[in-house]
Formats: structure tokens, C-alpha cells, sequence
């Protein structure tokens, strides 16, 4: 059994993360770990991540080692969609006591999943494992494989207690309990030439089927999704699977990648966000197939197909292009979404003023120019009162975000419309982008916007929330000395809390030159590391400053 | 906006409509120590009786003149006088309310002239407060017999005073539509009280048909407004009248009183309750309470709230003019499209309701509008539960009668708290629709039908 510190280093280590193969040997090390901020983190824990990673697995019991806490609070709560089986839906936890904690939980574990297998007799139980059992020694692993004896079924020991980091290492985690456990322990009754497994998609809000049905005309089989709308056997045959998609987030990019190794399957990291993107990704399925041995006229129906249902969803599109004449969008999410909806969004005629950058990068950074133009506004501090200044700069018409940064839109009474994954409506594929641009209609012409915008009949018009921000910005807009601490309160490193001008400072103090430098010298940078092309940047525009 | 149009059938299919006397008798129960009469046969009563037995799931005083065919062709009198005195002598009520029906109206009993008779023979009822209607059941609506009761009441209650009495500043009479609940009443009535003002709702079924369990039996109302009080609302300084229905009755206090009024056609959502809070605030010289400063953020973050699943929604409306306007107002400015509606009768307000058309017209008439014109989300009163499970469409009861849920006379749509617990009863019902009836499955996006399937033949 490699232990917990071993797999997350192995984790850490990803050869198939672009953002990894960048960094230092120290660098790597220390992982791609967001050092949380307290009193400052906002996010998720890794039990969290690793749950939201398997639990779309649908005829599996996902049962939790730990106090109600961590299922009480939590269960039932993500938008994935089943087409059959309901019990990924029940929650199962040991709701663990002080006894447990002084005698060790092992033996209430090994119960619950007795019971568990006795009143549901899933094909699979999953075993969480969270902070309080990890901290009193539960051998988490032990009792799984003396249940998997003793009962003759698969139970799963997913080792990701939330306090060894965030989310996203939670996903990971969760990919290696697939990799060493499940992935690969069973076989399909058959194999085509046209099967692939799409890795990392969740089918929230059922947006996996507003693909399927693409492929299933097209003749491809999706042998496995880890994990949307996933069972458990489907899972255990992946490895048969002939290519592979890695949706882009690199949640699982872990699995996509060791899947490869160990069973020759190529992967590509696409997206079925936007039109493009869609049509893109089906064009490398097919690609990917055909290396592998599928008849090549697979391309020609692929390209006959993306021909009609892209002519289909401009068709459903354009006689909203009237309506969106002149309207501004505003687009505020993470890295790679930023301009994947972008082409549709301008397709639609909607005018794309501004979007977050926070996420991106380089590359993306360089795309959203070519996109927008140069004088696109990137958006990198995501404070309300700075987003508000945006929305009221850029003019915008409309925001599109995740749901966190929603209230400030609401609150500027701004229309406002959720693209991340709290969302009620699926966006994916050409259907999925026709219902974006009607969502966004929908939005844009609700009449509560004018209502809510109204002041309260008695309030002073001069002492709103929304003048006395108008106001301010006016007077640092007259004020150049006021401009410039405002450029300065910049945030560059939100782990850290390092503004723009204390690394201005400390380069022309000390003369520094290299982001490892400005590391040194201000800890900017060393939490999770994402802004690192955010301090070069820094660094580049200096020189041009200390010239004036 | 809307234009108004008359539905053109002979038959009347799953009716949105009720009578006028009934709206009548209703009005009346808002009054302490009534004993409603209709004037007509007895199943004019009791149909009436048995839907206000199931809205309110209450004792409901209501009595007839019980025409036989007999006397309605020889006329009334007999039984008029006979239902007073009777009434007078078993139920001791403080008022009668009298409200003729369509049989006695066809016949042309003079009613007035009844009274009159009655009260000099009969020295016992010659002081009984006795207020007649005239409530054909052939003509108009539930809301319009409501408006001419209350309308009478003025007229008949409402003492004129001297030219020099002087106004209570704080005393406000409240003319209610018959589309305030009790639990509207009391919302009201609370509002005004935290505004330092004493409120007198004529007529008042919060006292009445609230629901409470009564100290002891009455065969007549348990509660609402006093014939005394009514007397004496000329002393007001303000009248507020809600809903179009009552500007009849507005008017005949100012007349006979001097009584100014302020008419709210629409008492549901933030423009509204903002006017309303502001009037209040003026009349009382009071700034607005805390309160009210809080409760209008909480409905502004519900509007946002609620907006994602009330926006874009394709409302059919089966209501009476008044509530139409006011729900539907409320509806319009959360981004729903009011896009069939159909309602009972005529009334000024209909022209204003956010829609192309209104039509004065029946269920069945609502039902294939909203068939046609796509229509996701019912409201209309209980009877439209047939209609919303054919249509296979979500289904908020509002109106009257609402006898399959409890409840009804507490579903509060006024104020900043009404307007914001009913979107979020809205938002809820749909939510609860989409969870159980169009969860995504893997068929969803599968291209099978219309166009689609004509585009997927083309490939094959």
C-alpha cells in the first residue's frame, strides 16, 4: 500500500499538466496545492473533491468514514444526472461518535458496509475517508479489503480526508482510487473499434446527453464516462476503450494520462463548450479512433455531421441577432471557459467587453486578445467593488459568471446569468450553446432589472450603495495621486495578499529580475503559483517605468 | 395594453365566473353580526354556501328569501318580510345584508319598497340596520357584487357628518377588493399600525373568516367591522380603496363625507407597495419604519432570487379583473410573460394588464390558450386543477374558490413580505415541476421531433 504522502506527491508530479511542466523542481514538489489563506478560503476540501469526482458514479453506495459533518452537510447536493440508478443519491455515512474516536471507527465501518450491501447490494461500495478517522489511525484500506473478502464485492477505499488540500487535489485523489482499484478489474462482454471513455465530465444538469446523441448517430460508443451518468462495471472495462477525451478541466487529467500509459489508450483534452469547441472535439475523436484502427470514414460522417448541426445551431441563433444588437457581455469565469464561449457569444452579435483572466494562461491570455482586440478588458482582481467599477466602465449589458461572483451583479442590479456548475440549465454541444443565447436573451430583456434598479422611494437618490461607488470612482477618477493607489491595491497574489505596489517596490528597491526573485523578497507567488505570469508580466513592465 | 375581448360561444365550458350576489354575501360577512340574504331560491344560497364552506373551511352565515316558483311570479314580498323577522327573531344579527338574485331581478321585486313595508309593520326590525343590493346573477361578476355591496353599506352605514366635525388625522378607512384575503387584511392592518395610523376595513373578513375558533357560537359573522364604526367612518382622514371594484364605493364616502381617497389598482410587487409605503408615509408624516426599509431589500434580493425561475415563464391567468392586474402586474415585472389571459368581467384595469389580449371568457377558453400558446405555468382558483393536469403544466391556486388546499384565506400577496413569500411560493413550485417532470434524461437533446426529424432524415 503506497501511503497517502506518497500518492499525493505522485499526484503533484503530472507530466500531463502543462502548468507542472513549468515549474521548478522545488516548485513541483510543493504541488499544485493552494496554500489556503485562514480566514481567507473560500473553497472546497479534498474529501469534497474526490465526492464530486465519484459520486456521478450512479449505482455505487458512496459511503462516508467520518462524523455527520461531512455527508450530513453535505449530501445531495450536485447538479449530475442519472439515467437509471438512484443510489449514488442516498446518503450513506458512519456518523461517527466520541466512541469511535477513542476506539477507533474500523469495526462501525466495516458494519455500515454490511449493512449497506445487505439492504441495497450495490455492485460497488466507495469508502470515503475525512479528517477525524485519518487523524485516529483508521485503516481505511484495511477494512475495505477485509469487506471485499468477506463479502465478495468491490469496495473502494478512496483515500482523500479534507485537510491534506483543496478540490482539486481531491479530484486527483479520487482518480487514483479508480486507477488502482477499479480500472481495469473487470471486461466488456464487447469491444467495437468505436469505443471511448470521456474522463473528468459529470454530467451536470444532464449535459452529457445534449452530446450522446451526436455520437450514438455517428457510431461511437461511449464505453465509459468517469463519472457522469457512470456505473461502476463501466468503470472497471474502461481499459479497453480505444481513445480517450479529457473534458478540459485537469481535474482527472491524472487518469486520462497513467490510462495511457498502462493501457495504450491516446487521449486529447477538449471541450464540448461552444460551437467550435464542440465541433473540434468530435473532429479529434474521430481522429484518435481512426488511428486506432476505425474505418476512416468515420471522418467524412464526423465532418458531415458538425457540417449540419453547427448550420443548425447558427440557424437557431441568428434571429436573436437582432435583439442582441449592441449589447455588452461581460464574462467572468476561469481559465479555459473564458474564450470558449466567446466565438458563440459574438456570433450571436453580443459585443464582449471585458472577461476574467484570473485563471488563464499565457496562452489563454494571448487567445482572449486575438478575440477581443487589445483593448479588451482582463480582469484579474475580482474584488465587488472593482467588478462593479468594470461593469460600470465597460458598460456592460450583462454579465456571465460563476455563481460566487453573481451578488455582485445583483447587487449592481445588473443582469446576471450562471455559466459555472451551480447553473439549472445544461450548456453543452450545439444544443447546449442555442440554450445559452436564449438564457442569455431571457436575461437580458427581464424587466426586474429596471424594478430592483429603483432606489427606495425614500432614500436620498445621492446615498445609494451604487452612489456613493459612482462617487468615489469619480472623485479617484479626478484624483491621479488616487488613481495610482488604486492601481497599486492591485491584488497579484490572492494567497499571499501581495498588491501590485508592494512588488513594484520591492523590484525597484532591491533591483529584482526574476520571479523568483520577487518570491524571495515579497512571497508573491509562492502559494499556489498562478500568478506567476502575472509577476513576470510585472517584471517585463518595469524597466519601461524606471525608464520614465 | 391589453385590448379586451368577448368570448363568443353560447356555452360556458369549466367556469372562471361566479355569481355577483355571492360576492355580494361575501362582502356583507366582513361585518360584525351579519346574517347575508339572498334574495332567491334556495339553491341560490345554497351553492354559495357550500363554496364558502369549502374556501374558508368555515361556518358561513348566509340565509334565503327561499322563492318558490309561486312566489316569485306573485312576488316576493311575503318571503322577504317572513326571512326578516325570522332572522331577526333566531339570530339576533346586527345587520342584514339583502342581495337579490337573478330570479327575484327577472321578476323585478322591488326590494326597497319590500323594506320599507316590512319596517312599518314590524316596529322590532323598524331600527334594524338592513341594507339592500341589487346583485342580478345575469349581469357582471363575483367582484362587481362585492363592489355594490360595500358601495351600499356606504350609502345606507355611513352617517354624514356635520359640517364641522372634525377628522380623526389618524383614522384611514380601508375599502378592500374582494381579492384581499384575511391574511391580506391583517398585513395591511399591521403596515398602518406601524405607521401610527388606525385602520377601519369596511368591509373586514380578517375579523371574520380568518379562521379563528370562535369564544362562543353565532349563527351569524364572529367578527369584522361594527355597524357603529362603520357609522362613524366620516370622521376618517383618508380613505384608501383597493383594487378598481372599489372606486364605486370610494366615491360614495367621499360624497357623503368629504372623505378624500387614493385608489391602488394593484397592491402586489415593489412599484406598488413603494407607492403604497410612500402614501402612508405622507398622510401619516412619518418616515418609513425600519421594518418596511428591510422588508423592501428582502423582496428586491427575492425578486433576484426568484427571477431565474419565474423570468421567461408563460403565465396563463384565470382571475377576476382585479387580481388579474394585480398578480399579473407583479408577474410582468419579474420578466414572465402573462401570455393568456382570461378573466370574468368588465373594468377599466383590464386595459392595463401586461398582456396583448384579455379575455372576458371561461377555463376551457384559458385551457386552450394555453395549450396553444405553449403555456408553462398555471394560475387560476382550485378549479383549474383539471385544466393544469391536462395541460401538464405547474398550477398555483389563487383566487376563489380554493377548496383543495388549505389555507386559502391566508395566502398574503400584499406588502413587501406578501409580494416576496409568493414569489418564492412561485419559484418553488416550479422548481418542484422541473425536478419532477423534465429532469434532463438521455433522450432529452435527442433530436426526434418537427424540424429536427426532418433534418435527421435528410442526413440518413
Amino acid at each position: 500500500m503506497s501511503s497517502l504522502s506518497a500518492t499525493i506527491q505522485d499526484v503533484f508530479n503530472e507530466p500531463g499538466c502543462a502548468k507542472n511542466a513549468t515549474k521548478s523542481a522545488a516548485d513541483r514538489k510543493k504541488g499544485c496545492t493552494k496554500q489556503l489563506q485562514p480566514g481567507g478560503a473560500a473553497g472546497g476540501c479534498a474529501f469534497d473533491g474526490a465526492k464530486i469526482a465519484l459520486q456521478p458514479l450512479t449505482d455505487v453506495a458512496h459511503l462516508v468514514h467520518g462524523p455527520i459533518a461531512c455527508e450530513g452537510n453535505s449530501w445531495d447536493n450536485r447538479g449530475a444526472k442519472s439515467s437509471g440508478p438512484t443510489l449514488w443519491r442516498t446518503g450513506f455515512t458512519t456518523d461517527i461518535n466520541e466512541t469511535d474516536i477513542v476506539f477507533g471507527g474500523e469495526k462501525r465501518l466495516f458494519k455500515a458496509i454490511r449493512e449497506i450491501i445487505e439492504k441495497y447490494d450495490p455492485p460497488a461500495v466507495f469508502v470515503y475517508q475525512t479528517c477525524i478517522p485519518a487523524m485516529t489511525g483508521d485503516d481505511i484500506n484495511a477494512v475495505c479489503k477485509a469487506a471485499r473478502e468477506k463479502f465478495g464485492k468491490p469496495v473502494i477505499p478512496v483515500n482523500s480526508p479534507g485537510f491534506v488540500g483543496p478540490k482539486n487535489l481531491g479530484n486527483k485523489l479520487a482518480g487514483e482510487a479508480l486507477l488502482d482499484h477499479v480500472i481495469g478489474t473487470e471486461e466488456p462482454d464487447e469491444t467495437t473499434p468505436y469505443d471511448i471513455n470521456i474522463i473528468g465530465e459529470y454530467n451536470l444538469s444532464g449535459e452529457l446527453w445534449q452530446v450522446k446523441p451526436l455520437l450514438d448517430e455517428l457510431g461511437i460508443r461511449i464505453l465509459s464516462c468517469i463519472s457522469g451518468d457512470g456505473r461502476y462495471r463501466e468503470v472497471a472495462y474502461s481499459h479497453r476503450a480505444r481513445a480517450a477525451m479529457m473534458v478540459c478541466s485537469k481535474a482527472m487529467i491524472n487518469v486520462a494520462r497513467k490510462m495511457e500509459e498502462r493501457y495504450g489508450i491516446p487521449f486529447f483534452e477538449g471541450s464540448f463548450y461552444g460551437i467550435g469547441d464542440t465541433s473540434d472535439s468530435l473532429r479529434q475523436i474521430a481522429r484518435l479512433l481512426v488511428e486506432r484502427g476505425a474505418p476512416s470514414d468515420l471522418l467524412d460522417r464526423t465532418e458531415a455531421l458538425i457540417a449540419r448541426e453547427e448550420a443548425r445551431a447558427w440557424a437557431a441563433i441568428a434571429p436573436l441577432k437582432p435583439r442582441f444588437a449592441g449589447k455588452k457581455v461581460l464574462l467572468i469565469t476561469g481559465g479555459v471557459k473564458s474564450w470558449s464561449v466567446v466565438a458563440a457569444l459574438q456570433e450571436a452579435g453580443l459585443e464582449l467587453v471585458g472577461t476574467s483572466v484570473k485563471k488563464s494562461t499565457k496562452e489563454d491570455k494571448e487567445r482572449i486578445k486575438e478575440l477581443l482586440g487589445q483593448d479588451a478588458h482582463m480582469i484579474e482582481d475580482m474584488t465587488p467593488r472593482e467588478m462593479y467599477r468594470l461593469l460600470k466602465d465597460a458598460k456592460a449589458d450583462i454579465m456571465l459568471s460563476g455563481g460566487r461572483s453573481q451578488f455582485v451583479a445583483l447587487k449592481a442590479a445588473m443582469p446576471w446569468l450562471d455559466i459555472n456548475q451551480e447553473r439549472h440549465h445544461a450548456y453543452m454541444g450545439y444544443v447546449g450553446m442555442v440554450t445559452l443565447m436564449e438564457q442569455i436573451a431571457r436575461t437580458l430583456f427581464n424587466p426586474v432589472w429596471e424594478q430592483v434598479r429603483r432606489p427606495a422611494p425614500w432614500d436620498d437618490p445621492g446615498n445609494t450603495w451604487q452612489a456613493r461607488a459612482d462617487a468615489q470612482l469619480a472623485a479617484e477618477a479626478a484624483d491621479p495621486e488616487k488613481i495610482e493607489q488604486a492601481r497599486r491595491a492591485g491584488a497579484v497574489c490572492t494567497c499571499k495578499g501581495v498588491d501590485l505596489g508592494t512588488i513594484e517596490d520591492a523590484v525597484r528597491a532591491h533591483g529584482l529580475t526574476s520571479l523568483d526573485d520577487v518570491r524571495r523578497h515579497t512571497a508573491a507567488g509562492t502559494g499556489c503559483g498562478a500568478c506567476a505570469s502575472r509577476v513576470e508580466e510585472v517584471l517585463a513592465a518595469l524597466p519601461a517605468l524606471a525608464a520614465e | 395594453m391589453a385590448t379586451v375581448t368577448h368570448v363568443k360561444k353560447a356555452c360556458a365550458v369549466n367556469p372562471l365566473k361566479m355569481s355577483q350576489p355571492i360576492g355580494a354575501a361575501l362582502a356583507f360577512m366582513g361585518l360584525r353580526g351579519a346574517m347575508p340574504l339572498l334574495h332567491g331560491s334556495q339553491g341560490c344560497t345554497s351553492f354559495g354556501l357550500v363554496l364558502f364552506v369549502r374556501h374558508f373551511k368555515e361556518a358561513i352565515p348566509l340565509q334565503t328569501t327561499a322563492m318558490s316558483e309561486v312566489a316569485t311570479v306573485l312576488g316576493g314580498y311575503d318571503n322577504v318580510e317572513q326571512a326578516i323577522l325570522n332572522i331577526h327573531k333566531r339570530t339576533k344579527p346586527e345587520i342584514i345584508g339583502i342581495c337579490s338574485t337573478g330570479v327575484t331581478e327577472t321578476k323585478g321585486d322591488d326590494v326597497e319598497g319590500y323594506i320599507r313595508l316590512v319596517r312599518e309593520r314590524h316596529a322590532e326590525v323598524a331600527h334594524l340596520p338592513l341594507v339592500y343590493v341589487s346583485t342580478p346573477d345575469f349581469k357582471d361578476a363575483f367582484q362587481d357584487g362585492w363592489g355594490k355591496a360595500v358601495t351600499r353599506m356606504v350609502q345606507e352605514l355611513v352617517a354624514a357628518p356635520p359640517a364641522d366635525a372634525a377628522r380623526d388625522p389618524a383614522r384611514v378607512t380601508i375599502l378592500p377588493g374582494c381579492h384581499m384575503t384575511p391574511g391580506d387584511l391583517d398585513e395591511l392592518r399591521t403596515i398602518l399600525e406601524d405607521f401610527g395610523l388606525k385602520s377601519s376595513f369596511l368591509p373586514d373578513l380578517a375579523g371574520s373568516l380568518d379562521g379563528h375558533i370562535p369564544e362562543d357560537f353565532t349563527p351569524t359573522t364572529i367578527g369584522g367591522i361594527g355597524v357603529d364604526e362603520v357609522a362613524g367612518l366620516g370622521a376618517s382622514s383618508w380613505a384608501i380603496a383597493i383594487g378598481e371594484q372599489m372606486r364605486p364605493a370610494a366615491e360614495a364616502l367621499r360624497d357623503r363625507t368629504g372623505v378624500p381617497f387614493r385608489l391602488f389598482p394593484r397592491l402586489c410587487g415593489l412599484e406598488a407597495t413603494d407607492a403604497f409605503i410612500m402614501f402612508l408615509s405622507e398622510i401619516s408624516g412619518r418616515p418609513v419604519p425600519v421594518k418596511y426599509r428591510r422588508q423592501r431589500g428582502q423582496l428586491v434580493d427575492a425578486m433576484l432570487d426568484g427571477h431565474f425561475h419565474i423570468g421567461g415563464r408563460k403565465v396563463a391567468i384565470g382571475a377576476e379583473p382585479d387580481l388579474l392586474a394585480h398578480v399579473g402586474g407583479m408577474l410582468h415585472a419579474m420578466g414572465a410573460h402573462i401570455t393568456a389571459a382570461v378573466t370574468t368581467t368588465h373594468s377599466p384595469v383590464l386595459a392595463g394588464v401586461e398582456t396583448d389580449e384579455v379575455l372576458i371568457g371561461d377555463l376551457e377558453d384559458l385551457e386552450r390558450r394555453a395549450r396553444e400558446r405553449g403555456c408553462d405555468l398555471l394560475i387560476t382558483h382550485s378549479h383549474g386543477r383539471q385544466a393544469a393536469a391536462r395541460l401538464g403544466i405547474p398550477f398555483f391556486r389563487m383566487g376563489l374558490p380554493l377548496f383543495d388546499r388549505l389555507g386559502a384565506g391566508h395566502l398574503v400577496s400584499v406588502g413587501y413580505r406578501g409580494a416576496r413569500d409568493l414569489i418564492f411560493a412561485l419559484s418553488n413550485l416550479v422548481m418542484a415541476d422541473t425536478e419532477q417532470h423534465h429532469g434532463a434524461t438521455p433522450d432529452t437533446w435527442r433530436v426526434v421531433d418537427g424540424d429536427g426529424a426532418q433534418s435527421k432524415g435528410e442526413a440518413a
